[in-house]
């Protein structure tokens, strides 16, 4: 192995359950507050993955007091603690992005029927 | 005291975390083992350095007066040889080893000198990052062009040092200041933050800053 990719294979994280786009995620995020460290939870629609290797990133998208958030995580970042997959959802694209075009019942992703998580 | 550097070479670059979270942009440099092949005596040459040898290469690649150099010292043949300089101390060893992790800790700052990327024969606007001309308002055919190059009677000439179009890159550069991410011993790998000079591949020297170095 290559000494580069031996490098950016040390940093992917262990554990990082299956998930997809359309998948609902639960992102436990490192927070650091001064010296102080908290976690928080980020839970929303994953609209896509882009990247590759130790550099892969996912966007998470929800709703917050009527808002639309988007949240983009770098994959193997320290500072995400956890990932949990919530809801698998039945999509037919790798990228979500219209989702954003949307609002309410119009924006649901449909659960995939046979897997639940 | 040690050595102020070692010579390596560009493996490429990649991303790496640190442990708050931070990506950071990262050369990784194979940096050594390199061996003493000869050293300088300040009696004996007038001033203090060791030689090192780095790459190994079969001594039918080389000419025989410079595998004869390699035998005069007992050691390997190699295919690039440089001198680094001792402030103070006797050199190493001829045959003696000079390994990364001896030479620098993470968090220090280095300078790395290479060659940086041949261009070729390249425009005013790359190689000396002239604005050329707009791209609308009447300009006709002058668009990458560098402008005047002088006045008129007086001075008559063109200043030397003028600059213009002309080879661009393929000459030694050295970026000084770089972060040292990681030294990986075991495997002679350095990351350096940020860019260095060269393509992957390229031979580069990396050394103490001038004021570690004295």
């Amino acid at each position: 192995m290559n000494p580069i990719d031996r490098i950016e294979a040390e940093q992917l994280r262990k554990g990082v359950p299956v998930f997809k786009p359309g998948d609902t995620v639960r992102v436990h995020v490192r927070v650091v507050e001064g010296d102080k460290e908290r976690i928080q939870v980020f839970e929303g629609t994953v609209l896509g993955r882009s990247g590759g290797g130790n550099r892969e990133t996912f966007t998470v998208r929800k709703t917050s007091y009527g808002v639309g958030v988007e949240r983009m995580f770098p994959l193997h970042s320290p500072r995400i603690d956890r990932i949990e997959v919530v809801a698998r959802g039945a999509v037919r694209r790798a990228k979500l992005y219209y989702l954003r075009e949307r609002s309410g019942r119009a924006a649901r992703v449909t659960e995939e029927a046979a897997s639940k998580a | 005291m040690p050595l102020a550097g070692l010579i390596g070479r560009k493996l490429g670059m990649t991303q790496v975390y640190t442990g708050a979270g931070v990506l950071v942009p990262v050369t990784v440099i194979q940096a050594g083992p390199c061996t003493v092949v000869a050293t300088r005596r300040p009696e004996r040459h007038g001033y203090a350095a060791a030689q090192l040898g780095f790459g190994v290469v079969k001594p039918q690649r080389l000419p025989k007066p410079v595998t004869g150099q390699f035998g005069k010292a007992g050691t390997g043949t190699f295919a690039v040889l440089r001198e680094f300089r001792l402030a103070n101390g006797d050199p190493p060893a001829v045959g003696s080893e000079v390994i990364v992790a001896e030479l620098f800790r993470a968090g220090e700052r280095i300078d790395v000198s290479g060659v940086s990327k041949g261009h070729g024969t390249t425009g005013v606007m790359k190689r000396h990052h002239f604005s050329g001309f707009p791209g609308s308002h009447g300009t006709h055919e002058y668009f990458r062009h560098g402008g005047s190059i002088g006045n008129r009677s007086y001075p008559g000439r063109v200043f030397k040092g003028k600059r213009m179009a002309g080879r661009h890159g393929a000459e030694r550069v050295t970026v000084r200041n770089l972060e040292v991410v990681a030294v990986r011993g075991e495997e002679h790998l350095l990351l350096v933050r940020g860019a260095i000079p060269g393509a992957r591949g390229g031979t580069v020297l990396v050394r103490k800053r001038p004021e570690a170095r004295r």
